[in-house]
């Protein structure tokens, strides 16, 4: 019986993975960023095979798409600019330049604005996306890494991964509102679903702070402890949430292996092993992929989230940061 | 005329406090501009010390300084700007100059009186262990920046001393790991004249037994031509014999500088050149590191050397237990440097922390070349029952130092 189902599923599997592409709109390309390499890789989402390395400015990092999903933008850096890749011509068509080492970005929701972490400064950048012109810079503490653009565009928040702080930028006066102490080196955020929780990552506190975002404060830490790990060797930095608010996938750093966390309860349901120094996750559309990048092994994990196990694992460029899946 | 600047400062500071006090504790509407309260951080060095000599800055020998280390605690209170906010306090940094060693305590008792409480000391040796035993005040507490000596954790340790810098124990223990990782057994040990080329040497061959590598032969070297001297100034000569690396004990380095390549059989060399156990450098490419060393060779034109990473990692301490805290009581600020929720980024990797039984910062070592990081101690595979950084150095059960 548990044969007969099994095979059932597994067609079904099949199905899925036939049918996917003929709904979905995107090219179906994976991007992923190599900062030794100086190059995005862009794999085919079907095989995971390599369709074509994209050369960048020098140590390409965060990836994001503008609003319509025609272009991949790029921050790279040591190239001092954020490259604009076209996803048709699979090139750089165009450039901001003249950013100095830009890390992590995020659009505001309007799309009028990129908020820009300057790693080098101890800044938050705001460039207008039209004039590519940076139009303020906002002192942060040392090390901004991640940013998020609040959905209502109100706020930006920023890490400072040497100031232990999340700041928190006032949209309509470009001045800071809020500095939140979080724990000890944070990097990454997500926003649930509701927009009623901000959950950040902290690398050397083994942890996630959730900040009520109404009230600028931590309400609540999630410490993490695969079995068999000491603190010091677990260190979460990629996230990313499910649509429906209700699972997290959270990596976990040196410890190799990527927490899902159960939103509601805050409990990890399962510690999934995968490459060298997890990194930064993604999600695919019908969310029944996750992309894990490992920047010590230099590839992808690329796990069943149904079966919650690793199916494959892609080899990509020399010390990968974040992947990008356009499905 | 000073005091009166001095007292003209400290009265619009209270007034600051006054219009700020309440307002900079709430996390709503704080800017870094209403930081008011000052707390200070002092930094004493010693004009006359020979480690920063022009002519041995500029020879760079591995290992050494390349500058006076306030430069990396300036760097840091650079990055600290926003430890204070919730407290309201901004942290600065009270940068004294010894004129000699008598005027150490001088400095320090100055700073004493105008409210320091923490102090980094970048001072030779000898001059610490005198200074850390003549404190009187209680509430005082001092970070050794520069300083390898093992003693100074042990025999002569202090209540109020806190280690940033790893020991010359820390150092050789990463080494022996290194060699014993990779087979290389057998070492031959040259050693200089002086008292710290011994203190190399011996802190090597404890390593050395605790590692099992076997010692070949120790032979003493001279700075010197006199072809009588030959055996203790010939490398080819001095070199002869089996054995898979030479370790090089010279603590002033132009012995060693010499010594790659003119070797008797082509041996690697490990010590004062070739390979030697570092705190920080340059060309280390992970955790951060990058970006620290960008910070500060912008500011310094130099890259930054173990000693102005172990000040840039004194005042990170301090402000980090200032913020975890929350107080600025030297008492609540101390105690909680040696907690077990004390968890320092040295941007080498692994979380560190003091060691409570003699106030040494536990942290990986990285084993460099002139150009590169060949790898971090503690080296995979060399594991502790409570923490694997605790493989370098003097462990508790073997710790002589008594609070």
């Amino acid at each position: 019986m548990i044969k007969l189902l099994l095979k059932h599923f597994a067609i079904l599997l099949v199905l899925l993975n036939f049918a996917a592409p003929a709904f979905a709109k995107g090219s179906g390309y994976i991007f992923v960023s190599s900062e030794k390499d100086n190059a995005v890789t862009v794999l085919n989402s079907k095989d995971y095979s390599l369709v074509k390395t994209i050369n960048t400015s020098d140590r390409p990092r965060h990836l994001a798409f503008n609003a319509d999903k025609t272009k991949v933008y790029a921050s790279c850096g040591d190239g001092g600019s954020i490259d604009i890749i076209d996803i048709k011509t699979l090139e750089v068509s165009d450039q901001l330049e003249d950013i100095d080492d830009p890390e992590a970005f995020d659009f505001s929701p309007d799309g009028k604005y990129i908020y820009i972490s300057l790693e080098d400064d101890g800044a938050l950048g705001v460039v207008e996306t039209a004039s590519k012109k940076m139009i303020h810079s906002i002192e942060v503490g040392e090390e901004p890494e991640g940013v998020l653009a609040s959905p209502d565009g109100t706020s930006v928040y920023v890490t400072s991964e040497v100031a232990n702080m999340v700041h928190v930028v006032d949209t309509s006066s470009w001045e800071l509102k809020a500095n939140i102490q979080v724990g000890k080196r944070p990097r990454r955020f997500a926003m649930t679903p509701d927009n009623k929780e901000l959950w950040v990552t902290s690398e050397l506190d083994s942890s996630v702070s959730i900040i009520d975002p109404k009230l600028n404060k931590v309400k609540q830490l999630v410490k993490f402890s695969p079995k068999g790990f000491r603190p010091e060797d677990v260190t979460p930095v990629g996230i990313i949430m499910t649509a429906d608010g209700q699972t997290a996938y959270i990596t976990m750093g040196r410890a190799n292996r990527v927490a899902i966390v159960d939103i509601p309860s805050r409990k990890v349901k399962k510690y999934i092993l995968v490459g060298e120094r997890a990194w930064n996750a993604e999600l695919n559309k019908d969310e029944s992929r996750l992309f894990v990048v490992n920047g010590l092994s230099d590839d992808v994990s690329v796990i069943d989230t149904s079966r919650q196990r690793v199916i494959k694992s892609v080899p990509v460029g020399r010390v990968p940061y974040m992947a990008l899946i356009d499905d | 005329m000073k005091r009166n600047v001095y007292l003209l400062v400290l009265s619009s500071i209270f007034l600051l406090i006054g219009f700020n006090g309440y307002a900079a504790g709430q996390t709503t509407a704080t800017t870094l501009s209403n930081q008011s309260k000052l707390f200070n951080i002092g930094f004493v060095e010693l004009k006359s010390d020979p480690r920063y000599k022009k002519k041995r800055l500029f020879a760079r020998f591995m290992g050494q300084a390349l500058g006076r280390p306030v430069a990396g605690a300036k760097l840091a209170v650079k990055e600290i700007k926003f430890h204070g906010i919730e407290l309201g306090i901004s942290f600065k940094l009270q940068h004294a100059k010894a004129k000699n060693e008598k005027d150490i305590e001088a400095k320090i008792s100055e700073l004493y009186a105008s409210g320091v409480r923490f102090i980094l000391l970048d001072l030779p040796a000898e001059d610490l262990a005198l200074i850390a035993k003549q404190q009187p005040e209680k509430d005082i507490v001092l970070f050794n920046v520069s300083s390898y000596n093992t003693a100074l954790r042990e025999s002569q340790c202090q209540q109020n001393l806190f280690h940033t810098l790893p020991s010359h124990a820390m150092l050789s223990d990463a080494l022996g790991q290194y060699l014993i990782s990779k087979k290389w057994r057998k070492v031959l040990v040259l050693e200089g004249p002086l008292a710290e080329d011994k203190l190399l040497s011996s802190s090597f061959s404890a390593s050395a037994k605790r590692y099992g590598l076997k010692i070949s032969d120790t032979r003493p070297f001279i700075l010197s031509n006199d072809p009588r001297e030959r055996e203790k100034n010939n490398v080819a000569l001095m070199t002869n014999g089996d054995h898979d690396v030479i370790y090089i004990a010279d603590s002033q380095g132009e012995f060693a500088r010499n010594t790659p390549y003119k070797t008797l059989k082509p041996n690697l060399i490990v010590g004062s050149e070739g390979m030697t156990a570092s705190a920080w450098h340059w060309a280390w490419d992970r955790h951060g590191a990058p970006q620290l060393e960008k910070r500060f060779e912008k500011k310094n034109k130099r890259p930054m050397a173990n000693t102005d990473w172990a000040a840039w990692m004194a005042v990170k301490a301090i402000a980090g237990a200032v913020q975890s805290t929350k107080s600025t009581e030297t008492k609540t600020i101390t105690e909680y440097l040696t907690s077990d929720d004390n968890l320092l980024d040295t941007f080498k990797g692994y979380a560190s922390s003091f060691r409570p039984w003699n106030n040494q910062l536990r942290q990986p070592i990285l084993l460099t070349t002139h150009s590169w990081v060949v790898d971090r101690a503690p080296i995979k595979g060399f594991l502790h029952q409570k923490n694997n950084l605790d493989t370098l150095g003097i462990d508790q059960r073997n710790s002589k130092c008594q609070f």
